[in-house]
């Protein structure tokens, strides 16, 4: 049972729930972005929570199946066909030996997941199934889909059923203007109170620079507070001494151009980073696209749990009423 | 929230992570406490702890926060932070000496760097011209020189899979220092050989970066199929590890290029030697216990 890629798209990968445990030797988490429409797929075609799913961005993929299965596609607003003909979106559909999935115009959104019932059996390299391309490991032989590559899609799919529909009050809207939480901290001491300010105020522009790596903003400048550098750090006003880096944390070289870190992020570096983005709110910035606009909002501690708690809690109540 | 170079700083990477920045200031003593407090996390297996990065003087730890909350957290570091206390001086690290052929002023990264000029603090020069200046060299070769005078220490790693972030072995004054690109470049040689800060790397694959690039190493620290031996056998996808000391050895195009050919026959190894090192006794005798390292990797 496989699938055959007759178009690949654009950027079109192998994802799961990622690569935990391996980022002190500088393997990010990588995984789908957008977690949200990753999980729903798979509750919708009736799989394990961790199984592996394609995540395309901007175009989809066509695809060619050559076995009877049960397939859903999640995330970006985009006409998906079978053979042609329209099908719903967030919801799961039968598909036929010989059958095609295809994609129109993206119509809001950045990035669509096709869940299969199954799951797409790639090797698992160190304990994942998701694709870093960056160093081309992982997924399908480390890299993005070609034309002419088949997929083996995996057997143990849980209860593979058509016509499970997501609610239509929970399929998430992809606002002009996206809005994330940002708590703000790790070396937000760096900027002054008025460039922090002026950061939560701007709408930021999404630049052509954009992918699973990271998320490079135009919109406004931002100044360091002068200091004598710490050893270590250099001399230039927005270097510290090399660290960590969070997944979603932000960074602004040289005052321009904020970049957020997204899952296949470099995990340290010595840039200055004034927060990071919710974990859940990752989602968001993953369906932005090259000229949307995003907005920061900042959030405590507490703030940032709540907005976790919130969306993993519909989450949960999603999968529930999907089993 | 102030920054001074002694106080211990605790605060949240978003809802999943928490950072812990020791000093803003990069030093052994504060490094080896970095390690010991990310070594007894590691140890006490704390459930809801995902993800433990040691750092150059600090660290990360990724946190479940549906399992364990994220101010909990800081409350075992900060415990255990006071427990593990200052760097005691008998403390002995297991560790290896590498040997890491290196070509400096190598005409890969040169083209590269000769590109992104705009995004460098000095747009007429080269990057190793600019970093003699700023040291105070009179000459890029006594620069040079100097880059692989003595070994250094893998204090990190990460950026992408198998980067060490390398330390000189050398007391403070003679520590080259450099700033990171004003931005970051989006283009940088598989292998480049590269400093910013305080500290020396080899970018294991091609990609962005900010280091100033100073040279090419021939050998690969990246392999992600695990093709050459040094890989296979130890089954990593990265050759280097927290701890390691590598001495960087200037090699010509000769002998860059033999290197390169053993690679792509599969048959290179690195040449290294295990080793002890004790950072106190380092810290009493920078250049006898370097010279005395030496002496195990090539003697």
């Amino acid at each position: 049972m496989t699938i055959r890629v007759q178009d690949p798209g654009l950027e079109t990968t192998v994802q799961d729930t990622g690569r935990l445990g391996y980022y002190s030797i500088g393997f990010p988490p990588s995984g789908a972005l957008d977690s949200f429409a990753y999980h729903v797929g798979n509750a919708l075609v009736g799989n394990e929570p961790g199984a592996a799913a394609l995540e395309a961005v901007y175009l989809g993929p066509t695809l060619e199946f050559t076995e009877d299965t049960v397939i859903a596609v999640t995330g970006a607003e985009i006409p998906a066909f079978v053979d042609g003909e329209e099908i719903p979106t967030w919801e799961s559909v039968a598909v036929s030996s010989g059958s095609v999935l295809s994609f129109g115009q993206l119509r809001g959104g950045a990035r669509p997941y096709v869940a299969v019932a199954g799951g797409i059996d790639v090797p698992l390299y160190y304990g994942s199934r998701s694709t870093y391309t960056l160093v081309g490991i992982g997924g399908f032989q480390g890299r993005a889909l070609r034309a002419g590559d088949e997929l083996a899609i995996g057997s143990d799919a849980r209860d593979p059923k058509a016509g499970r529909r997501l609610d239509a009050g929970d399929v998430p809207v992809h606002p002009s203007t996206a809005e994330v939480h940002l708590l703000v901290g790790l070396h937000s001491y760096r900027l002054t109170d008025d460039s922090l300010a002026r950061f939560t105020d701007t709408e930021w522009k999404v630049t052509p620079d954009a992918n699973r790596v990271g998320y490079r903003f135009r919109g406004a400048e931002l100044e360091f507070v002068p200091r004598e550098q710490p050893f270590g750090a250099g001399s230039d006003p927005a270097n510290v001494t090399d660290c960590g880096y969070p997944v979603g944390s932000v960074q602004v070289p040289g005052g321009v151009e904020p970049i957020v870190l997204l899952q296949d992020a470099v995990t340290g570096g010595g840039y200055a980073t004034l927060g990071t983005v919710v974990s859940v709110d990752r989602d968001r910035l993953a369906q932005t696209k090259t000229g949307d606009k995003t907005r920061f909002v900042a959030v405590d501690l507490d703030g940032a749990l709540e907005v976790r708690k919130d969306r993993l809690d519909a989450l949960d109540r999603i999968r529930s009423a999907l089993s | 929230m102030t920054a001074t170079e002694t106080e211990t700083r605790y605060d949240h990477g978003g809802d999943e992570f928490v950072y812990v920045e020791l000093s803003a200031a990069m030093s052994l003593p504060v490094h080896f406490r970095s390690l010991a407090i990310t070594r007894r996390l590691a140890e006490e297996a704390i459930p809801g702890v995902e993800e433990i990065a040691p750092s150059n003087a600090s660290y990360m730890v990724r946190v479940d926060p549906d399992r364990l909350h994220p101010r909990d957290l800081v409350r075992e570091l900060q415990r255990i932070e006071d427990e593990v206390g200052e760097l005691s001086d008998d403390l002995v690290v297991a560790t290896r000496i590498v040997d890491v052929p290196i070509m400096l002023n190598d005409p890969w990264t040169h083209e590269v760097l000769m590109k992104f000029r705009d995004r460098h603090q000095d747009p007429n020069g080269t990057d190793l011209d600019y970093g003699a200046r700023i040291n105070g060299y009179s000459s890029t070769e006594d620069f040079i020189d100097a880059l692989a005078a003595s070994p250094y220490l893998v204090t990190m790693m990460g950026f992408v899979p198998g980067l060490p972030w390398c330390f000189q072995l050398v007391p403070r004054e003679r520590q080259v220092e450099v700033p990171k690109y004003v931005r970051p470049r989006t283009e940088t040689p598989e292998r480049a050989f590269g400093f910013g800060g305080a500290f020396a790397v080899i970018y294991p694959v091609k990609g962005a970066g900010g280091y100033q690039l100073f040279g090419s190493a021939p050998a690969p620290i990246f392999d992600g199929e695990q093709r050459l031996p040094d890989f296979a056998e130890n089954d990593s996808v990265v050759f280097f590890q927290h701890g390691d000391v590598i001495n960087y050895r200037r090699v010509d195009r000769e002998e860059y290029d033999d290197v390169r050919a053993q690679v792509d026959a599969g048959t290179w190894r690195y040449s290294y030697k295990e080793l002890e090192f004790s950072p106190s006794r380092f810290l009493a005798d920078p250049d006898g216990t370097n010279a005395a390292m030496k002496e195990v990797l090539y003697g």
